[in-house]
């Protein structure tokens, strides 16, 4: 190999060593940098995004047309009135389920070495993660679209304006957000990608069936309706169920706290679980060994 | 003054296992150090205490003579760090690997493309500049990996075994970048388990063993603590040995060992190639005839030898990986003698 040295010594120009602006617009501009980086995969391995969409489309389907007639919302079995109660369960269980996608990218990179070289630069300490979560956040709100655009066409109509609809996809998308920080803590503190989807999985199927999405809770075991009405999955759920006018008449709404005031409840809990979360995470990313 | 790279009873314990057992290192500016150790040696971990990677349990090192525990955020900006697998994504191009490395680095997105430009050029990957890191060639991404640890062209690299892993041409390749780097100033940390890549590549080499400097020196001081040089020779005719034994101890090698199934004579003996001559004149007139001789210089793998009492072996990187990230050694080793007088 025949190269020049002159690029290569210490005499080579050296950029500024200091970040340009702050602290805090060094940090948005890295996660962004890496947000970057995984969108450019994401888009690369399209298989990902496409196998995501299968599952909730499946959800769609199977619930809406084999539980449909069985299910009895607000005291009625019209599968209409499922259908349309369901969808907020699936959009929600669709973008907590994204969030074993952030774990196990992140255990990949720790894998192939990539989180050592990240951690050996310059760069803001939480922007490696907070860029693979910002990442994930697109990848979840696409999915949301295309997931819709089945919904609406299974015969999913909401009723109170398209401001309340996005307002409750908001809300969604910021659960979703939450949780892919548990997933970085997970795939931070696992082994290998493989133990990441699967732990990032495992927990999700209580969590999203003990809970408002699929049945009301009403007619659950005290116990499980206690965890199912102040579930923070539930908040978010009943909270866009209401803002897209889904909640059938004479639904009777249980009287936690959460579900008196989901949307509220559903703000809370995803800030609560952000911070909490976020914090735990960026702190294994720094001592991640 | 304290060289590019200081380090002070360096300690980190992973549970039981002591990985550093109170490391000491300087590498002067412009040098390169080689860090020479069986897996688990603890090696890895120096190197990633080094690079702001991990905190020891004790300890104090510089780097640049920047304080690595006090000022990590510093130290990261210069430093290069080239671990032990291409730490490159695959899923985007070389170009786009080095951009985002150079951004970062802090730098604008035009200095950063520039930059990844320039590297791609040195290191011969134009042509794949825009294809996948996925379809590279190992030694290629090898390359693309050194690149991104380049980046700013800091002046103080560390590299955790580069080679490992390569064909003997990437290697080569990677050796003659490693002396150009140097030659521009740059100095070096490397880490290797190929005896023969220290002896080639570093000024000053460390042996470590079960986390502890065991011996330090140049390639020739190590070499000469084994012993001098010896001259060894293969009979043709069993029955010669006695004779050519003879020969041997008359040039003054009392410590003349023979091995029967070989039909070698193994001698310890000053005089180098003069002395080589005179021996092959004395055999000839003795008429015993010879399948092979040569004067023979300890190499790195006899250092190592008398110095652990066992060779270095060369496992795959995956075990390496797996023992010092989990902080455990491999558990085949007994302790290490160390030879009298080998480690003073």
């Amino acid at each position: 190999m025949t190269a020049t040295t002159e690029a290569a010594g210490p005499r080579a120009p050296r950029p500024v060593p200091q970040a340009r602006g702050g602290a805090v617009v060094q940090s948005v501009r890295d996660s962004l940098v890496v947000a970057r980086r995984n969108l450019i995969r994401m888009a690369r391995i399209p298989e990902v995004v496409i196998f995501g969409l299968i599952q909730p489309i499946m959800f769609v389907v199977l619930f809406s047309y084999v539980f449909g007639g069985s299910i009895a919302v607000g005291g009625s079995t019209d599968p209409d009135t499922y259908r349309e109660f369901l969808m907020a369960g699936i959009f929600a269980q669709t973008v907590t389920f994204a969030t074993a996608g952030a774990g196990a990218g992140i255990a990949d990179d720790m894998h192939k070495g990539l989180i050592d070289r990240f951690r050996s630069l310059p760069m803001a300490r939480g922007a490696v993660l907070t860029g693979r979560t910002l990442a994930d956040l697109v990848q979840t709100a696409l999915t949301l679209v295309v997931l819709a655009v089945v919904a609406v066409i299974v015969g999913w109509r909401i009723h109170d304006g398209v401001l309340k609809a996005l307002a409750g996809f908001a809300l969604l998308l910021l659960l979703g957000y939450a949780f892919s920080w548990i997933g970085a803590l997970i795939g931070l503190s696992v082994r290998t990608p493989e133990a990441a989807t699967s732990g990032g999985l495992i927990w999700l199927f209580p969590l999203t069936f003990i809970s408002n999405a699929f049945v009301p809770s009403d007619n659950m075991p005290a116990v499980l309706r206690h965890i199912a009405e102040w579930n923070p999955f539930s908040a978010t759920v009943q909270a866009s169920r209401v803002l897209f006018g889904n909640l059938p008449e004479g639904y009777p709404v249980p009287g936690a706290w959460p579900m008196q005031h989901p949307v509220l409840a559903s703000l809370l809990w995803s800030v609560v679980i952000i911070a909490f979360f976020r914090a735990l995470a960026v702190r294994k990313y720094r001592s991640a060994a | 003054m304290p060289g590019a790279i200081h380090a002070e009873g360096l300690v980190k314990t992973f549970g039981d296992v002591k990985a550093l057992d109170g490391v000491d290192l300087d590498v002067p500016e412009g040098t390169v150090l080689g860090l020479l150790g069986p897996n688990g040696a603890g090696k890895t971990t120096a190197v990633r205490v080094l690079t702001t990677l991990l905190r020891p349990d004790r300890g104090r090192a510089t780097v640049a003579g920047i304080d690595v525990l006090k000022r990590p955020q510093e130290v990261r900006h210069a430093i290069g760090l080239s671990g032990q697998f291409a730490a490159v994504d695959e899923y985007l191009t070389g170009r786009e690997n080095l951009t985002m490395v150079g951004r970062l680095y802090q730098m604008s997105a035009r200095q950063a493309k520039a930059r990844a430009t320039e590297l791609l050029e040195r290191f011969h990957l134009t042509d794949a500049a825009d294809r996948t890191a996925k379809t590279y060639s190992g030694g290629m991404r090898r390359r693309l990996d050194l690149a991104a640890a380049l980046v700013v062209s800091p002046p103080v690299m560390f590299m955790d075994e580069p080679t490992t892993g390569l064909d003997p041409r990437n290697r080569q390749q990677l050796w003659e970048v490693i002396q150009e780097l140097v030659a521009g100033g740059t100095t070096l940390l490397l880490t290797t388990q190929y005896l023969e890549e220290a002896d080639h590549l570093a000024h000053d080499i460390c042996v470590i063993d079960h986390g502890r400097v065991i011996a330090r020196g140049t390639s020739d001081e190590l070499k000469a603590r084994t012993g001098g040089e010896r001259v060894e020779l293969v009979v043709r005719d069993r029955q010669h040995l006695p004779t050519a034994l003879e020969v041997l101890r008359g040039f003054g090698g009392d410590g003349a060992t023979v091995e029967q199934h070989t039909r070698k004579v193994t001698a310890p003996v000053t005089g180098g190639a003069r002395l080589l001559a005179e021996v092959i004149r004395e055999l000839d007139a003795r008429a015993v005839e010879i399948d092979d001789i040569g004067l023979r210089r300890p190499t790195l793998d006899d250092v190592f030898l008398s110095l652990t009492g066992h060779v270095a072996e060369e496992p795959g990187p995956e075990e390496e990986q797996a023992g010092e990230q989990a902080g455990e050694q491999a558990d085949d080793r007994k302790p290490a003698p160390v030879r009298k007088g080998a480690a003073r």
